[in-house]
Protein backbone atom coordinates (compact mmCIF):
# COMPACT_ATOMS: atom_id res chain seq x y z
CA UNK A 1 0.00 0.00 0.00
CA UNK A 2 1.04 3.58 -1.17
CA UNK A 3 0.73 6.27 1.90
CA UNK A 4 0.94 9.90 1.24
CA UNK A 5 4.54 9.86 1.68
CA UNK A 6 5.35 8.18 -0.97
CA UNK A 7 3.44 10.67 -3.04
CA UNK A 8 5.23 13.19 -1.54
CA UNK A 9 8.71 11.47 -2.33
CA UNK A 10 7.27 11.09 -6.32
CA UNK A 11 6.81 14.36 -6.52
CA UNK A 12 10.06 15.55 -5.29
CA UNK A 13 11.90 13.12 -7.26
CA UNK A 14 10.01 14.05 -10.63
CA UNK A 15 10.81 17.81 -9.31
CA UNK A 16 14.35 16.56 -9.17
CA UNK A 17 14.13 14.72 -12.46
CA UNK A 18 12.54 18.19 -14.60
CA UNK A 19 15.86 20.49 -12.61
CA UNK A 20 18.23 17.89 -14.00
CA UNK A 21 16.66 17.86 -17.52
CA UNK A 22 15.17 21.15 -17.97
CA UNK A 23 18.21 22.23 -20.78
CA UNK A 24 17.18 19.69 -22.64
CA UNK A 25 13.44 19.77 -22.78
CA UNK A 26 14.20 23.69 -23.93
CA UNK A 27 16.71 22.22 -26.28
CA UNK A 28 13.84 19.96 -27.51
CA UNK A 29 11.30 22.75 -27.80
CA UNK A 30 13.85 25.34 -29.64
CA UNK A 31 13.43 23.58 -33.28
CA UNK A 32 9.47 22.94 -32.85
CA UNK A 33 8.44 25.30 -30.43
CA UNK A 34 9.00 27.99 -28.68
CA UNK A 35 12.24 26.68 -26.03
CA UNK A 36 10.06 27.24 -22.72
CA UNK A 37 9.24 24.10 -21.60
CA UNK A 38 12.69 23.74 -19.53
CA UNK A 39 11.94 26.51 -18.08
CA UNK A 40 8.36 26.49 -17.17
CA UNK A 41 8.26 22.62 -15.93
CA UNK A 42 11.16 24.25 -13.91
CA UNK A 43 9.02 27.12 -12.40
CA UNK A 44 5.99 24.43 -12.02
CA UNK A 45 8.07 21.48 -10.10
CA UNK A 46 9.75 24.28 -8.01
CA UNK A 47 6.29 25.43 -6.48
CA UNK A 48 4.90 21.74 -6.33
CA UNK A 49 8.30 20.97 -4.28
CA UNK A 50 7.31 23.38 -1.60
CA UNK A 51 3.66 22.81 -1.93
CA UNK A 52 4.04 19.44 -0.79
CA UNK A 53 6.26 19.91 1.84
CA UNK A 54 3.76 22.49 3.65
CA UNK A 55 1.31 21.12 5.87
CA UNK A 56 -1.83 22.09 3.03
CA UNK A 57 -1.86 18.86 1.61
CA UNK A 58 -3.87 16.52 3.82
CA UNK A 59 -2.07 12.87 5.29
CA UNK A 60 -4.18 10.91 2.00
CA UNK A 61 -2.64 10.43 -1.04
CA UNK A 62 -5.49 11.89 -3.31
CA UNK A 63 -5.11 15.42 -1.56
CA UNK A 64 -1.57 15.64 -2.39
CA UNK A 65 -2.03 14.67 -6.07
CA UNK A 66 -4.61 17.27 -5.63
CA UNK A 67 -2.37 19.82 -4.49
CA UNK A 68 0.17 19.31 -6.75
CA UNK A 69 -2.08 19.53 -10.03
CA UNK A 70 -3.62 23.16 -8.61
CA UNK A 71 -0.02 24.62 -8.12
CA UNK A 72 1.02 23.20 -11.58
CA UNK A 73 -1.62 24.92 -13.04
CA UNK A 74 -1.50 28.05 -11.25
CA UNK A 75 2.38 28.44 -12.01
CA UNK A 76 3.17 27.40 -14.97
CA UNK A 77 0.89 28.50 -17.49
CA UNK A 78 1.00 27.42 -21.18
CA UNK A 79 -0.63 24.14 -22.09
CA UNK A 80 1.61 22.03 -20.11
CA UNK A 81 0.00 23.69 -17.00
CA UNK A 82 -3.19 22.84 -17.52
CA UNK A 83 -2.68 19.66 -18.91
CA UNK A 84 0.15 18.27 -16.08
CA UNK A 85 -2.04 20.21 -13.55
CA UNK A 86 -5.27 18.14 -14.92
CA UNK A 87 -3.41 14.57 -15.33
CA UNK A 88 -2.15 14.76 -11.14
CA UNK A 89 -5.61 16.48 -9.76
CA UNK A 90 -7.60 13.79 -11.98
CA UNK A 91 -5.41 11.14 -10.69
CA UNK A 92 -5.84 12.50 -6.98
CA UNK A 93 -9.66 12.40 -6.79
CA UNK A 94 -9.68 8.77 -8.26
CA UNK A 95 -7.75 8.12 -5.56
CA UNK A 96 -10.39 9.34 -3.45
CA UNK A 97 -10.04 10.36 0.45
CA UNK A 98 -8.13 6.69 1.48
CA UNK A 99 -5.43 7.26 3.73
CA UNK A 100 -3.16 4.56 1.95
CA UNK A 101 -3.81 3.30 -1.42
CA UNK A 102 -2.82 0.04 -3.62
CA UNK A 103 -0.66 -0.14 -6.84
CA UNK A 104 -4.45 -1.04 -8.52
CA UNK A 105 -5.72 1.95 -7.21
CA UNK A 106 -2.84 3.73 -8.51
CA UNK A 107 -3.00 2.61 -12.36
CA UNK A 108 -6.60 2.86 -12.55
CA UNK A 109 -6.43 6.49 -10.89
CA UNK A 110 -3.83 7.21 -13.45
CA UNK A 111 -5.45 5.97 -16.14
CA UNK A 112 -8.42 8.28 -15.79
CA UNK A 113 -5.94 11.11 -15.63
CA UNK A 114 -4.34 10.22 -18.86
CA UNK A 115 -8.36 10.29 -20.23
CA UNK A 116 -8.81 13.35 -18.50
CA UNK A 117 -5.22 14.98 -19.97
CA UNK A 118 -6.62 13.62 -23.61
CA UNK A 119 -10.33 15.03 -23.17
CA UNK A 120 -8.78 18.77 -21.89
CA UNK A 121 -6.52 18.86 -25.25
CA UNK A 122 -8.10 16.78 -27.39
CA UNK A 123 -5.91 14.72 -28.10
CA UNK A 124 -5.09 10.98 -29.48
CA UNK A 125 -1.37 8.71 -29.44
CA UNK A 126 0.04 9.93 -32.64
CA UNK A 127 -0.69 13.27 -32.43
CA UNK A 128 3.28 13.86 -31.27
CA UNK A 129 2.15 15.07 -27.63
CA UNK A 130 2.65 14.58 -24.46
CA UNK A 131 0.07 11.69 -24.74
CA UNK A 132 1.96 9.18 -26.86
CA UNK A 133 4.46 8.82 -23.36
CA UNK A 134 1.63 8.91 -20.95
CA UNK A 135 -0.68 6.04 -22.28
CA UNK A 136 1.89 3.20 -23.48
CA UNK A 137 3.32 4.16 -20.04
CA UNK A 138 -0.34 3.93 -18.36
CA UNK A 139 -0.78 0.70 -20.20
CA UNK A 140 2.52 -0.61 -19.15
CA UNK A 141 1.91 -0.32 -15.49
CA UNK A 142 -0.02 -3.41 -15.24
CA UNK A 143 3.59 -5.33 -15.70
CA UNK A 144 5.54 -2.77 -13.35
CA UNK A 145 6.81 1.01 -12.48
CA UNK A 146 9.31 0.08 -13.91
CA UNK A 147 8.24 -0.99 -17.49
CA UNK A 148 5.99 1.85 -17.29
CA UNK A 149 8.86 4.08 -17.41
CA UNK A 150 10.31 2.71 -20.20
CA UNK A 151 7.06 2.11 -22.32
CA UNK A 152 6.71 6.38 -21.58
CA UNK A 153 10.29 6.59 -22.32
CA UNK A 154 9.81 4.49 -25.82
CA UNK A 155 6.76 6.23 -27.06
CA UNK A 156 8.51 10.06 -26.17
CA UNK A 157 11.34 8.50 -28.76
CA UNK A 158 8.92 7.20 -30.99
CA UNK A 159 7.79 10.68 -31.58
CA UNK A 160 10.91 12.29 -33.41
CA UNK A 161 9.42 10.43 -37.12
CA UNK A 162 5.65 12.01 -36.24
CA UNK A 163 4.04 15.14 -37.53
CA UNK A 164 2.91 17.35 -35.26
CA UNK A 165 -1.02 17.25 -35.23
CA UNK A 166 -1.70 19.35 -32.19
CA UNK A 167 0.00 22.53 -30.12
CA UNK A 168 2.43 24.86 -31.15
CA UNK A 169 4.49 22.51 -33.61
CA UNK A 170 1.51 21.57 -35.55
CA UNK A 171 2.33 24.70 -36.91
CA UNK A 172 5.32 23.68 -38.91
CA UNK A 173 3.24 20.29 -40.46
CA UNK A 174 6.07 18.43 -41.98
CA UNK A 175 8.71 20.47 -40.85
CA UNK A 176 7.81 18.99 -37.39
CA UNK A 177 8.85 15.90 -38.48
CA UNK A 178 12.54 14.40 -36.72
CA UNK A 179 12.12 16.43 -33.22
CA UNK A 180 11.65 14.20 -30.25
CA UNK A 181 7.79 16.03 -29.03
CA UNK A 182 9.30 17.49 -25.42
CA UNK A 183 5.82 17.52 -23.65
CA UNK A 184 6.27 13.23 -24.42
CA UNK A 185 9.78 13.72 -22.87
CA UNK A 186 8.95 15.48 -19.76
CA UNK A 187 6.08 12.95 -19.48
CA UNK A 188 7.96 9.96 -19.11
CA UNK A 189 10.64 11.77 -17.04
CA UNK A 190 7.56 11.89 -14.82
CA UNK A 191 6.86 8.09 -14.84
CA UNK A 192 10.43 7.60 -14.81
CA UNK A 193 10.42 9.53 -11.20
CA UNK A 194 7.44 7.67 -10.28
CA UNK A 195 9.73 4.06 -10.99
CA UNK A 196 12.41 5.44 -9.34
CA UNK A 197 10.29 6.54 -5.84
CA UNK A 198 8.31 3.34 -6.04
CA UNK A 199 11.73 0.91 -6.63
CA UNK A 200 13.66 2.94 -3.69
CA UNK A 201 16.11 4.28 -5.94
CA UNK A 202 14.67 8.10 -5.96
CA UNK B 1 19.97 41.66 -23.62
CA UNK B 2 18.39 44.90 -22.06
CA UNK B 3 17.40 42.53 -18.55
CA UNK B 4 18.56 41.55 -15.10
CA UNK B 5 17.51 38.28 -15.26
CA UNK B 6 15.39 35.85 -17.05
CA UNK B 7 13.95 35.30 -14.29
CA UNK B 8 12.43 38.53 -13.27
CA UNK B 9 12.18 39.94 -16.98
CA UNK B 10 8.18 40.24 -16.73
CA UNK B 11 7.90 41.85 -13.54
CA UNK B 12 10.35 44.51 -14.13
CA UNK B 13 8.46 45.23 -17.30
CA UNK B 14 5.23 45.72 -15.69
CA UNK B 15 7.39 47.91 -12.65
CA UNK B 16 8.28 49.63 -15.64
CA UNK B 17 5.06 50.12 -17.08
CA UNK B 18 3.63 51.35 -13.70
CA UNK B 19 5.99 54.06 -13.48
CA UNK B 20 5.14 55.26 -16.80
CA UNK B 21 1.72 55.03 -16.83
CA UNK B 22 -0.54 55.90 -13.44
CA UNK B 23 -3.51 55.90 -15.05
CA UNK B 24 -3.45 51.84 -15.03
CA UNK B 25 -3.36 49.78 -12.29
CA UNK B 26 -0.47 47.82 -12.28
CA UNK B 27 -0.09 44.41 -9.95
CA UNK B 28 3.18 43.55 -10.46
CA UNK B 29 2.54 40.38 -8.09
CA UNK B 30 -0.23 38.83 -10.36
CA UNK B 31 0.96 40.40 -13.40
CA UNK B 32 -2.26 41.55 -14.10
CA UNK B 33 -2.94 45.29 -15.96
CA UNK B 34 -6.48 46.78 -14.87
CA UNK B 35 -7.69 49.91 -16.24
CA UNK B 36 -8.51 52.47 -13.27
CA UNK B 37 -11.96 52.92 -12.68
CA UNK B 38 -12.83 49.76 -14.64
CA UNK B 39 -15.95 49.16 -12.90
CA UNK B 40 -17.53 52.47 -12.92
CA UNK B 41 -19.97 53.10 -15.70
CA UNK B 42 -21.59 49.67 -15.94
CA UNK B 43 -19.53 48.26 -18.51
CA UNK B 44 -18.94 45.43 -20.05
CA UNK B 45 -15.48 44.37 -19.31
CA UNK B 46 -12.86 43.40 -21.61
CA UNK B 47 -10.10 40.54 -20.79
CA UNK B 48 -7.34 39.70 -22.86
CA UNK B 49 -3.67 37.90 -22.23
CA UNK B 50 -1.64 35.88 -23.11
CA UNK B 51 2.18 35.10 -22.93
CA UNK B 52 4.50 38.10 -22.63
CA UNK B 53 6.89 38.92 -25.33
CA UNK B 54 4.07 40.44 -27.66
CA UNK B 55 4.32 43.77 -26.27
CA UNK B 56 2.26 46.31 -26.93
CA UNK B 57 -0.06 43.38 -26.97
CA UNK B 58 -1.76 43.10 -24.38
CA UNK B 59 -1.32 45.60 -21.58
CA UNK B 60 -0.34 48.22 -24.12
CA UNK B 61 -4.22 48.24 -24.90
CA UNK B 62 -5.99 48.51 -21.39
CA UNK B 63 -7.66 51.62 -21.16
CA UNK B 64 -10.44 53.60 -21.84
CA UNK B 65 -12.46 52.11 -25.03
CA UNK B 66 -9.91 49.01 -25.66
CA UNK B 67 -9.71 46.53 -22.55
CA UNK B 68 -10.79 46.37 -19.19
CA UNK B 69 -8.00 44.48 -17.89
CA UNK B 70 -4.71 42.27 -19.83
CA UNK B 71 -2.57 39.45 -18.12
CA UNK B 72 0.45 38.49 -18.47
CA UNK B 73 1.91 35.50 -18.69
CA UNK B 74 5.75 34.20 -18.94
CA UNK B 75 7.80 34.91 -21.96
CA UNK B 76 5.67 33.10 -25.04
CA UNK B 77 3.19 31.28 -22.16
CA UNK B 78 -0.45 31.54 -21.40
CA UNK B 79 -1.26 33.60 -18.22
CA UNK B 80 -2.83 30.99 -15.65
CA UNK B 81 -6.45 31.29 -14.59
CA UNK B 82 -5.80 32.19 -11.43
CA UNK B 83 -4.69 35.67 -13.24
CA UNK B 84 -7.74 35.76 -15.58
CA UNK B 85 -10.19 35.17 -12.87
CA UNK B 86 -8.81 38.31 -10.45
CA UNK B 87 -9.10 40.11 -13.66
CA UNK B 88 -12.56 39.17 -14.61
CA UNK B 89 -13.01 40.29 -10.68
CA UNK B 90 -11.72 43.24 -10.58
CA UNK B 91 -13.70 44.66 -14.44
CA UNK B 92 -17.02 43.00 -13.94
CA UNK B 93 -19.66 45.66 -12.99
CA UNK B 94 -22.74 43.39 -12.98
CA UNK B 95 -22.85 43.50 -17.02
CA UNK B 96 -20.45 40.24 -17.76
CA UNK B 97 -16.72 39.57 -18.88
CA UNK B 98 -15.76 38.93 -22.26
CA UNK B 99 -12.61 36.98 -22.69
CA UNK B 100 -10.47 37.56 -25.69
CA UNK B 101 -8.48 34.50 -26.53
CA UNK B 102 -5.52 33.97 -29.34
CA UNK B 103 -5.83 30.79 -30.44
CA UNK B 104 -2.82 28.75 -29.04
CA UNK B 105 -3.39 25.69 -27.01
CA UNK B 106 -2.53 27.21 -23.85
CA UNK B 107 -4.52 30.05 -23.95
CA UNK B 108 -7.20 28.13 -24.87
CA UNK B 109 -6.74 25.76 -21.89
CA UNK B 110 -5.77 28.66 -19.48
CA UNK B 111 -8.60 30.74 -20.38
CA UNK B 112 -11.35 27.67 -20.54
CA UNK B 113 -10.52 26.71 -16.76
CA UNK B 114 -11.00 30.68 -15.38
CA UNK B 115 -14.15 30.52 -17.61
CA UNK B 116 -15.28 27.98 -16.00
CA UNK B 117 -14.37 28.61 -12.35
CA UNK B 118 -15.76 32.70 -13.00
CA UNK B 119 -19.02 31.21 -14.57
CA UNK B 120 -19.15 28.85 -10.67
CA UNK B 121 -18.63 32.32 -8.75
CA UNK B 122 -21.46 33.75 -10.66
CA UNK B 123 -20.02 35.81 -13.06
CA UNK B 124 -21.29 36.12 -16.84
CA UNK B 125 -18.62 35.17 -19.35
CA UNK B 126 -18.05 35.05 -22.90
CA UNK B 127 -14.89 33.69 -24.56
CA UNK B 128 -14.25 35.30 -28.22
CA UNK B 129 -11.19 32.66 -29.95
CA UNK B 130 -8.93 35.30 -32.30
CA UNK B 131 -7.75 32.92 -35.02
CA UNK B 132 -6.85 35.38 -38.28
CA UNK B 133 -3.93 33.37 -39.45
CA UNK B 134 -4.43 32.40 -43.30
CA UNK B 135 -0.77 30.50 -43.00
CA UNK B 136 -1.96 27.68 -41.28
CA UNK B 137 -3.76 26.08 -43.99
CA UNK B 138 -4.87 22.80 -42.66
CA UNK B 139 -6.53 23.05 -39.49
CA UNK B 140 -7.50 19.52 -39.39
CA UNK B 141 -3.99 18.56 -38.71
CA UNK B 142 -3.37 21.69 -36.51
CA UNK B 143 -3.96 22.68 -33.35
CA UNK B 144 -6.08 25.38 -35.86
CA UNK B 145 -5.23 28.87 -36.65
CA UNK B 146 -3.34 31.36 -34.89
CA UNK B 147 -3.97 34.57 -33.65
CA UNK B 148 -2.39 37.33 -34.35
CA UNK B 149 -2.75 41.01 -35.91
CA UNK B 150 -6.71 40.67 -35.55
CA UNK B 151 -6.58 40.47 -31.83
CA UNK B 152 -5.59 44.57 -32.01
CA UNK B 153 -8.96 44.96 -34.28
CA UNK B 154 -10.96 42.49 -32.17
CA UNK B 155 -9.69 44.56 -28.59
CA UNK B 156 -10.56 47.60 -30.21
CA UNK B 157 -13.65 47.16 -32.34
CA UNK B 158 -15.22 45.03 -29.25
CA UNK B 159 -13.80 47.93 -26.95
CA UNK B 160 -15.67 50.60 -28.31
CA UNK B 161 -18.65 49.10 -28.45
CA UNK B 162 -18.65 48.00 -24.55
CA UNK B 163 -17.17 52.08 -23.93
CA UNK B 164 -20.52 52.69 -25.82
CA UNK B 165 -22.55 50.57 -22.95
CA UNK B 166 -23.26 47.45 -25.94
CA UNK B 167 -24.42 44.49 -23.53
CA UNK B 168 -22.12 41.42 -23.39
CA UNK B 169 -23.98 39.51 -25.90
CA UNK B 170 -23.58 42.57 -28.67
CA UNK B 171 -20.08 42.87 -27.49
CA UNK B 172 -19.37 39.07 -28.38
CA UNK B 173 -20.60 39.00 -31.32
CA UNK B 174 -19.07 42.49 -32.87
CA UNK B 175 -15.69 40.94 -32.05
CA UNK B 176 -16.70 37.28 -33.72
CA UNK B 177 -17.27 39.29 -36.73
CA UNK B 178 -14.01 41.09 -36.64
CA UNK B 179 -12.12 37.79 -36.57
CA UNK B 180 -14.56 36.02 -38.68
CA UNK B 181 -13.74 39.08 -41.60
CA UNK B 182 -9.95 39.22 -40.61
CA UNK B 183 -6.87 37.52 -42.17
CA UNK B 184 -3.29 37.96 -41.40
CA UNK B 185 -0.15 36.81 -42.80
CA UNK B 186 3.63 36.93 -40.99
CA UNK B 187 6.93 36.75 -42.41
CA UNK B 188 10.09 36.52 -40.25
CA UNK B 189 13.64 37.76 -41.49
CA UNK B 190 15.54 36.60 -38.40
CA UNK B 191 14.34 34.64 -35.17
CA UNK B 192 13.83 35.83 -31.89
CA UNK B 193 16.04 35.55 -29.12
CA UNK B 194 13.87 34.51 -26.13
CA UNK B 195 15.42 35.43 -22.04
CA UNK B 196 15.12 32.06 -20.92
CA UNK B 197 17.10 30.38 -24.10
CA UNK B 198 18.90 33.35 -24.44
CA UNK B 199 20.19 32.52 -28.13
CA UNK B 200 18.45 32.52 -31.44
CA UNK B 201 15.35 30.03 -31.42
CA UNK B 202 15.80 29.08 -35.28
CA UNK B 203 18.47 29.04 -36.94
CA UNK B 204 17.89 31.92 -40.30
CA UNK B 205 21.04 32.18 -42.14
CA UNK B 206 21.24 36.15 -44.38
CA UNK B 207 19.50 35.77 -47.35
CA UNK B 208 16.64 33.36 -46.32
CA UNK B 209 13.50 34.27 -44.86
CA UNK B 210 10.41 32.45 -43.18
CA UNK B 211 7.06 32.78 -44.69
CA UNK B 212 4.06 31.98 -42.69
CA UNK B 213 5.24 32.69 -39.25
CA UNK B 214 3.74 33.21 -36.33
CA UNK B 215 4.52 35.50 -33.28
CA UNK B 216 6.18 32.72 -31.00
CA UNK B 217 9.84 32.92 -33.03
CA UNK B 218 8.80 29.76 -34.20
CA UNK B 219 9.64 28.57 -37.98
CA UNK B 220 7.16 29.59 -40.27
CA UNK B 221 5.82 26.82 -43.08
CA UNK B 222 8.29 27.45 -45.73
CA UNK B 223 11.49 29.37 -46.04
CA UNK B 224 12.26 30.95 -49.26
CA UNK B 225 15.54 33.33 -50.74
CA UNK B 226 15.18 36.64 -49.37
CA UNK B 227 12.67 38.68 -51.39
CA UNK B 228 12.11 42.68 -51.81
CA UNK B 229 9.19 44.35 -49.83
CA UNK B 230 7.48 44.01 -53.09
CA UNK B 231 7.42 41.08 -53.40
CA UNK B 232 6.62 39.95 -49.72
CA UNK B 233 3.67 42.20 -49.63
CA UNK B 234 2.30 40.39 -52.88
CA UNK B 235 2.75 37.22 -51.13
CA UNK B 236 1.44 38.34 -48.04
CA UNK B 237 -1.87 40.08 -50.01
CA UNK B 238 -2.23 37.51 -52.27
CA UNK B 239 -2.49 34.85 -49.29
CA UNK B 240 -4.97 36.78 -47.33
CA UNK B 241 -7.47 38.33 -50.14
CA UNK B 242 -7.63 34.87 -51.63
CA UNK B 243 -8.46 33.35 -48.02
CA UNK B 244 -10.93 35.87 -47.20
CA UNK B 245 -12.09 35.47 -50.33
CA UNK B 246 -13.62 32.12 -49.62
CA UNK B 247 -16.02 33.10 -46.77
CA UNK B 248 -16.16 37.33 -47.68
CA UNK B 249 -14.96 38.84 -50.97
CA UNK B 250 -13.10 41.66 -50.27
CA UNK B 251 -13.10 43.46 -53.76
CA UNK B 252 -15.13 46.96 -53.92
CA UNK B 253 -15.04 46.85 -50.04
CA UNK B 254 -13.09 49.10 -47.36
CA UNK B 255 -10.63 47.16 -45.12
CA UNK B 256 -8.82 48.28 -42.31
CA UNK B 257 -5.25 47.54 -42.72
CA UNK B 258 -2.46 46.80 -40.04
CA UNK B 259 0.67 46.45 -41.40
CA UNK B 260 2.99 45.38 -37.76
CA UNK B 261 6.37 45.14 -37.26
CA UNK B 262 7.58 42.07 -34.81
CA UNK B 263 9.98 43.61 -32.88
CA UNK B 264 13.13 44.51 -34.95
CA UNK B 265 12.03 45.94 -38.08
CA UNK B 266 12.61 49.54 -38.21
CA UNK B 267 9.35 52.18 -39.13
CA UNK B 268 11.83 52.99 -42.32
CA UNK B 269 11.54 49.16 -43.51
CA UNK B 270 7.81 49.04 -42.03
CA UNK B 271 6.59 52.19 -43.84
CA UNK B 272 8.52 50.94 -47.33
CA UNK B 273 6.69 47.92 -47.16
CA UNK B 274 3.10 49.44 -46.12
CA UNK B 275 3.20 51.54 -49.34
CA UNK B 276 4.07 47.69 -51.40
CA UNK B 277 1.03 46.34 -49.10
CA UNK B 278 -1.69 49.47 -50.05
CA UNK B 279 -0.58 49.03 -53.72
CA UNK B 280 -0.99 45.43 -53.88
CA UNK B 281 -4.25 45.90 -51.96
CA UNK B 282 -5.53 48.72 -54.78
CA UNK B 283 -4.35 46.57 -57.97
CA UNK B 284 -6.55 44.23 -56.75
CA UNK B 285 -9.51 46.72 -56.20
CA UNK B 286 -9.58 46.80 -52.32
CA UNK B 287 -9.57 50.61 -51.02
CA UNK B 288 -7.65 50.74 -47.75
CA UNK B 289 -10.49 53.06 -44.95
CA UNK B 290 -7.89 52.91 -42.47
CA UNK B 291 -4.13 51.69 -41.89
CA UNK B 292 -2.21 51.50 -38.50
CA UNK B 293 1.83 51.07 -38.96
CA UNK B 294 4.05 50.19 -36.44
CA UNK B 295 4.86 47.58 -34.26
CA UNK B 296 1.59 46.28 -32.26
CA UNK B 297 1.60 42.36 -32.17
CA UNK B 298 5.58 41.63 -31.49
CA UNK B 299 7.78 38.88 -31.17
CA UNK B 300 10.61 39.59 -28.89
CA UNK B 301 13.09 40.82 -31.40
CA UNK B 302 12.23 38.98 -34.21
CA UNK B 303 12.93 40.78 -37.39
CA UNK B 304 9.57 40.75 -39.32
CA UNK B 305 6.36 42.27 -40.21
CA UNK B 306 2.77 41.24 -40.67
CA UNK B 307 -0.07 41.95 -42.67
CA UNK B 308 -3.82 42.01 -41.15
CA UNK B 309 -6.92 43.33 -42.99
CA UNK B 310 -10.30 43.73 -41.53
CA UNK B 311 -13.37 43.96 -44.09
CA UNK B 312 -14.59 46.55 -42.77
CA UNK B 313 -18.44 47.80 -43.00
CA UNK B 314 -19.84 51.38 -41.47
CA UNK B 315 -20.29 50.55 -38.11
CA UNK B 316 -16.63 48.42 -37.66
CA UNK B 317 -15.27 51.59 -39.37
CA UNK B 318 -17.37 54.41 -36.38
CA UNK B 319 -16.25 51.78 -33.14
CA UNK B 320 -12.00 51.80 -35.07
CA UNK B 321 -12.57 55.52 -35.09
CA UNK B 322 -14.41 55.44 -31.27
CA UNK B 323 -12.22 57.24 -29.03
CA UNK B 324 -9.41 55.30 -27.43
CA UNK B 325 -7.10 56.15 -24.65
CA UNK B 326 -4.13 53.38 -23.98
CA UNK B 327 -0.70 52.83 -23.34
CA UNK B 328 -0.12 52.06 -27.09
CA UNK B 329 -3.02 53.11 -29.05
CA UNK B 330 -4.50 57.09 -28.50
CA UNK B 331 -6.73 58.81 -30.55
CA UNK B 332 -10.26 60.87 -30.64
CA UNK B 333 -9.85 62.54 -27.89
Amino acid sequence: MRDAEFFRHWMRAAADAVEREADRLTELDSPIGDADHGANLLRGFAAVRSAVAGPEPAGTPGALLQVAGRTLIATVGGASGPLYGTLLRRTGKELGEAAEVSDEDLRAALRAGVDAVARLGGAAPGDKTMLDALVPGVEALSRSYRAAADAADGGAGATVPLRARKGRASYLGERSIGHQDPGATSAALLLGALADTAEGTA
Amino acid sequence: MLINSADTVVGDALRGMAAAHPELEVDVARQVVVRRGARDGGRVGLVSGGGSGHEPLHAGFVGPGMLSAACAGAVFTSPVPDQMLHAAGAVDAGQGVLFVVKNYTGDVLNFRMAAELAEEDGLRVETVLVDDDVAVTDSLYTAGRRGTGATLFVEKIAGAAAEEGAPLDRVAALARQVNDVSRSFGVALGSCTTPAKGSPTFDLPDGELELGVGIHGEPGRERHAMMTAREIAEVAVEAVLDDLARTHPAAGRPVLLLVNGMGATPLLELYGFHAEVAAALAARGVPVARALVGNYVTSLDMAGCSVTVCRADDELLRLWDAPVQTAALRWGR
